[in-house]
């Protein structure tokens, strides 16, 4: 007590000891000006997803990844499932435009079909964007895959694989009315183009089936033992491709590249198993919270629909024996839907 | 008519020498002993469906469905696996889906009197819409640990030869010896023939139509691990696929009249041939995707003409439904 004996000693402390504590007791809280707004923004507004399909490792992980990110907000979430129906696909979009969603998300079978029909939901005040696959109207936004880039990638790295080797190659494409198949092929074509010293020996399309990708290229290694790399098209199909690769007995000898969403069991552990060699991966699950975000940003902006249009082409991954075993390198389905 | 199923069937056989003599002369490359197992090994599964089919188009009847019992029941053992189930409880399980499945075709055609052609189009969706909703995750379902050693079903070589002949050849037996050596075989030709005789002459003819559906299921499901085993998944959605038309253009191609009673495996072994001697001669050649439909349509064409030239239609071979 000897020390408050001094009565400007003492006063000084208690203003010190109330200058400390005085903004804790005024403390009432400031409002962030933003986040209510975005709240209402979001609350009670309609997202329709519109896939060629669902059933597959890619509209399932967009479906989960956006379902995640957007019902914690209240935003309703449709689906559309086209079932591989171009038809069916457009009668969902048409309806929809009625429906008036706030944002559509539309996985576009080709180029054309859907083009005309986004135009005119934008113009009715619906936000569109398109995922992996966009159509000849480019809207709101774009999220996808830069098919060309991959097509580049994989060709790439076939020919430093065949790098004094045989210099012979096949192409195994998807369906040819799919314009992911053609433009990958765009890509394979740029890579060769610079490349006069590849021949390649087969160019065929497989149509997405694993059974024909199998037939066709095990014809193709009976007539070239030598080859040193295949360009395929999709990791789905072309489990079929490594089949064939590895009843020739060929691993490590053929260079195998493929693409795909990333989905492990589709992707990482068949390079781990060393049926692919390069595996090019557009990250389902970071493609659905571009998505996720654009569709945020959209809705809370209240700005016009078709008045911005932008496009976030996605960072691809390249799955090689390196990073296979990487926790971030490929995602788990049912991990993602929990 | 016996006169002209045989002109039908060395019709297809000269076709058939034919292509494969011009592709072993100007082909390089096709007339190797390792490139005639590929020929066979890429056909194997497409002529095990060809048996399939055979039965009940001999029985007077076809079934769409068949590409439904090759997808989801192995589709089922797969994804059983995958959840940790163990692998002769996902096939038992998958077994008893297969023949469930064939009964209700069979009940459909043979006690409902449905056309074969629409009520097995319908069952063939009923099943594929089954396996899509309720028991698949994914539209490909992928090989799991668990399976391992299955996969010899479909891939690897058993005295030189590729695991896939094998299992065509034994499927080849089991129904020639089905169809040619069993009373059940012989009811099956009759009620193909006429259905009506057949029955007057006191045949069962409605279990015996059953049965042909079971065991048509059954081989399907059969072709269905075997592919499974050979690209190491079930891509679940080739149910969409066109498969079903080269199924039936195997069983045409070969000489098997769609108007019933005539035919049997050796016709299927045909077909298979010159299916699989065009497909791998225009991979061979690298001939572009719509021009091998163009080749694959004309000649499918060419046998359902030639088909209906050499056993014409009439009221007694016309049936409802017919294609």
């Amino acid at each position: 007590m000897k020390h408050f004996g001094n009565p400007t000693k003492a006063i000084v402390a208690a203003l010190g000891l109330a200058a400390m504590t005085a903004p804790a007791l005024a403390q009432q809280g400031l409002d962030e000006p933003f986040q209510k707004p975005f709240k209402e923004a979001l609350a009670g507004k309609t997202v329709a997803y519109v896939p060629v399909a669902m059933n597959f490792d890619l509209t399932e992980g967009w479906y989960a990844g956006l379902k995640k990110e957007l019902e914690p907000f209240g935003v309703k979430f449709v689906i559309r499932d086209a079932n591989w129906n171009t038809n069916a696909g457009a009668q969902a979009v048409t309806s929809l435009i009625s429906e008036k969603p706030a944002v559509m998300v539309v996985h576009n079978p080709d180029v054309q079909t859907y083009a005309k029909l986004l135009q005119r939901a934008e113009n009715e005040g619906i936000y569109v964007i398109q995922i992996n696959m966009g159509s000849a109207y480019r809207s709101s936004a774009f999220v996808g895959a830069n098919w060309v880039e991959i097509g580049e990638r994989q060709t790439e790295g076939v020919v430093k694989a065949c790098e004094g080797k045989s210099n012979k190659i096949a192409i195994i494409q998807g369906a040819l009315s799919a314009a992911a198949s053609a433009y990958t092929l765009k890509g394979v074509e740029n890579v060769l183009a610079k490349h006069p010293e590849i021949k390649v020996v087969s160019s065929q399309a497989a149509d997405w089936d694993a059974a024909k990708a199998k037939a066709i290229t095990q014809t193709v290694l009976k007539q070239n033992p030598d080859l040193c790399g295949i360009v395929g098209f999709w990791d789905g199909m072309d489990i079929g491709t490594a089949a064939a690769v590895k009843e020739a007995g060929l691993i490590g000898k053929v260079f195998v590249a493929t693409s795909g969403g990333g989905e492990r069991k589709g992707a990482c552990e068949l390079v781990k198993s060393g049926a692919f060699d390069l595996n090019m991966s557009y990250d389902v699950p970071t493609q659905a919270a571009q998505m996720a975000g654009t569709i945020k940003w959209l809705l809370s902006s209240g700005i016009k629909p078709g008045s911005v249009k932008g496009s976030e082409y996605t960072t691809l991954i390249p799955i090689t024996k390196e990073n296979a075993d990487s926790q971030m390198a490929c995602w788990n389905l049912s991990d993602l839907k929990k | 008519m016996k006169r002209f199923r045989f002109n039908q069937q060395e019709i297809v056989f000269a076709v058939f020498a034919l292509l494969f003599l011009v592709f072993s002369i100007f082909l390089r490359g096709f007339l190797t002993p390792d490139n005639m197992l590929t020929l066979l090994q890429n056909v194997a599964v497409l002529g095990i469906l060809g048996l399939a089919m055979a039965i009940v188009v001999i029985g007077r009847g076809i079934d769409i469905s068949l590409i439904a019992a090759l997808a989801v029941p192995p589709g089922l053992v797969l994804q059983m696996v995958q959840n940790g189930h163990s692998l002769p409880a996902s096939l038992l399980t998958a077994v008893l889906l297969t023949i469930a499945f064939g009964l209700v075709n069979g009940w459909l055609i043979a006690y409902a009197e449905v056309p074969s052609l629409f009520a097995t189009l319908a069952t063939g969706l009923l099943l594929a819409g089954l396996g899509q909703t309720a028991l698949f995750q994914l539209d490909v379902v992928q090989w799991s640990p668990g399976m391992d050693g299955f996969e010899r079903l479909g891939q690897g070589t058993i005295l030189g030869i590729p695991t896939s002949i094998w299992m065509f050849a034994i499927a080849c037996i089991v129904v020639a010896f089905l169809l040619r050596q069993t009373r059940w075989g012989a009811y099956i030709y009759a009620i193909g023939d006429n259905p009506y005789a057949a029955r007057v002459t006191g045949i069962p003819s409605r279990p015996i139509i059953v049965l042909q559906y079971v065991i048509t299921a059954l081989i399907g499901c059969f072709a269905g691990l075997v592919m499974a085993a050979s690209v190491n998944s079930m891509p679940t959605r080739i149910f969409n696929s066109t498969l079903i038309y080269d199924v039936i253009l195997v069983v045409v191609l070969g000489g098997i009249g769609l108007s019933g009673g005539r035919g049997g495996v050796l016709n299927v072994v045909i077909g298979t041939l010159v299916i699989g001697t065009m497909l791998n001669g225009m991979t061979i050649m690298d001939i572009s995707y719509a021009g091998q439909n163009l080749i694959k349509g004309v000649v499918l064409l060419l046998a359902v003409i030639t088909d209906s030239f050499l056993n014409p239609r009439n009221e007694e071979t016309a049936q409802q439904g017919d294609i």
